[in-house]
């Protein structure tokens, strides 16, 4: 059973047709790469799915479980995670502390409850393990690499033990060395049976993880194939259009 | 590969007590303090007085309530300037309230209620309208002291009916030696510490001021975080308007003018920093210290208080520098 399943995703807003007729499905431990031009329609797509908006027709499934979000909360809940381009952290706190940020674990006495930084060092120093990073939950993410900061990020999404998660542009910004730190982050994700879409420019990093290879023109799915079976040519004349479809 | 890679994980940042203090701004203001009060022992045979000293920590202690509240106001990206004019709208209410007869119980909680009422005002602009901090709060700076102005028609009150002597006291008096309204800042400064320090409310305001974005996406109730640090700074302003009263024995209009800047000045050398995210209670606490000393000693010294404002403003200016440089340092 897919993990995630699309099946005829459109969205207009007003005239302007989005996305159109978008199908297409992920396993769980699969590695999506999303691919196309500017306003080919990716983002559009990622924020149907991570409950932004509600497609106009079509239908959005996971694990087999037709779905209707209308807040992003409601994505969440069903196991739909995003890490921001951006991040989203909080510079001036702990590596700990953005990864519980907002799910802060509490010790309670009575109507009181006060902060479990036991439990957030604890639980952040595991996450941190199996993401194979050398990142102190106990350090302030200001002073971090942008490898160590994306492991923050994504620490996030495991906590809450998400079952997809939707990766925007994730290597735009970064050093080369860097890079390579965030293509593991994503191979590790995969490997606990996450399934990932990927959204990026970068042809070599999506064809370097990704199993499969989605590219949307004009609110258009145009190819969807293994990674193994395209090339970087071949996806570069889908985006711009010069070859029809694959 | 795996026990080095535990190792680097589980290592912490500080490796000493020296590392870890001497990188805090809080301890070198902290130094200052006593450096000062030290010099001012053996320059003047005035300093170390018991009357002064006394003067002093009261004096100090009402600066000291309030940059607890802007502390947290400032940690949370926000600033509040109408503090001075909640402090005298609170004393006016309470006087209004006591020299009509009523007990100090009702008029304490009216007074402190006014304050609440200008937080909240504050806040629910600033949060859901998404108004400026700085407009709003400085519209409420002139209407909160109007506010005072029309309650009392502008008169100076110092009767304060049936529970004139315990107000008095309580303002003015002292237990065990030590005057109430540093009773009243050490336990507020003791709250408000571990307010920051062990309460997802404490927590979420940083994340506030470190990230607001990243905040509301994490789902933290931003908004409503946002009224309540306005609400607590209006709060302590409150309590300092209801001390002060008893401490002067009596309320005029221009009470608290211009003290949002001692205040800022105080939470600001403390480690809060403009930009939002980090500050402490204890920083606060000891920046309200080291600006009533320095005021104290220019007194002492038998400099002109007209140079007062300068030492304040250029201490705003120099710790907001040595934030700058600091920042910079750390962005490489």
């Amino acid at each position: 059973m897919a993990r995630l399943e699309l099946k005829g995703v459109s969205k207009n807003f007003g005239a302007i047709q989005a996305l159109n007729g978008v199908s297409t499905r992920i396993e769980p431990g699969q590695v999506l790469g999303l691919m196309g031009d500017n306003g080919a329609g990716k983002s559009t797509l990622v924020k149907v799915i991570a409950g932004n908006f509600s497609p106009s027709h079509g239908q959005v499934l996971i694990d087999g479980q037709p779905v209707q979000f209308h807040k992003p909360i409601d994505a969440q809940r069903a196991g739909v995670e995003i890490v921001y381009q951006d991040l989203a952290l909080c510079n001036n706190l702990t590596a700990a502390s953005n990864v519980f940020l907002g799910r802060e674990p509490r010790l309670r006495f009575g109507p009181f409850g006060i902060l479990d930084y036991q439990t957030m060092y604890r639980r952040s120093a595991e996450l941190f393990k199996s993401l194979k990073s050398e990142t102190r939950p106990r350090d302030i993410v200001q002073k971090m690499s942008g490898g160590q900061r994306q492991a923050v990020a994504i620490a996030r999404t495991l906590l809450t033990e998400a079952r997809i998660v939707l990766m925007d542009e994730p290597t735009a910004a970064i050093s080369i060395r860097q890079v390579a730190e965030v293509l593991s982050l994503i191979g590790r994700l995969r490997d606990q049976g996450i399934s990932i879409i990927l959204i990026s420019h970068r042809m070599p990093d999506v064809f370097a993880v990704a199993d499969r290879i989605v590219v949307l023109r004009r609110g258009e799915k145009v190819a969807d194939k293994p990674t193994s079976q395209s090339s970087p040519e071949e996806v570069t004349g889908l985006i711009t259009g010069a070859i029809e479809t694959a | 590969m795996t026990t080095s890679l535990e190792h680097a994980i589980d290592r912490r940042q500080h490796r000493n007590l020296w590392a870890w203090l001497s990188s805090r701004q809080v301890f070198w203001v902290f130094l200052a303090a006593v450096a000062a009060c030290v010099l001012l022992s053996s320059l003047t045979d005035t300093f170390a007085t018991e009357r002064n000293l006394f003067n002093v920590t009261r004096n100090f202690a009402f600066v000291g309530i309030i940059a607890l509240g802007m502390t947290a106001v400032i940690s949370s990206g926000g600033i509040d300037l109408s503090v001075g004019s909640s402090v005298v709208l609170s004393a006016m209410v309470t006087a209004i309230v006591m020299a009509a007869g009523y007990p100090f119980w009702l008029a304490a909680i009216l007074a402190l209620l006014a304050a609440l009422a200008v937080g909240a005002i504050n806040g629910l602009l600033i949060a859901y309208l998404g108004m400026p901090p700085f407009v709003v709060t400085l519209g409420m700076l002139s209407i909160a002291r109007s506010l005072a102005m029309v309650l009392s028609g502008n008169k100076m009150i110092w009767e304060f009916g049936p529970d004139h002597e315990f107000l008095l006291w309580l303002g003015g008096g002292a237990t065990l030696g030590l005057p109430h309204p540093l009773i009243a800042m050490v336990l507020l400064a003791v709250f408000t510490g571990f307010a920051f320090r062990w309460t997802r409310w404490g927590h979420h305001v940083f994340a506030i001021g470190g990230n607001e974005e990243a905040a509301i996406r994490t789902g933290i109730p931003v908004k409503r975080v946002k009224v309540s640090v306005y609400m607590f700074s209006a709060f302590t302003a409150g309590i300092t308007g209801v001390l002060e009263v008893g401490w002067l024995g009596g309320v005029t209009t221009n009470l608290g003018q211009a003290m949002e800047l001692t205040v800022i000045a105080a939470a600001v050398i403390g480690g809060a920093n403009l930009a939002g995210g980090s500050g402490t209670a204890f920083g606060a606490v000891v920046g309200a210290l080291l600006i009533e000393v320095i005021r104290n000693s220019l007194i002492l010294l038998g400099i002109s208080t007209f140079w007062q404002g300068m030492f304040v403003g250029s201490f705003i200016i120099i710790a907001v520098a040595f934030d700058r440089i600091g920042g910079r340092r750390s962005a490489e």
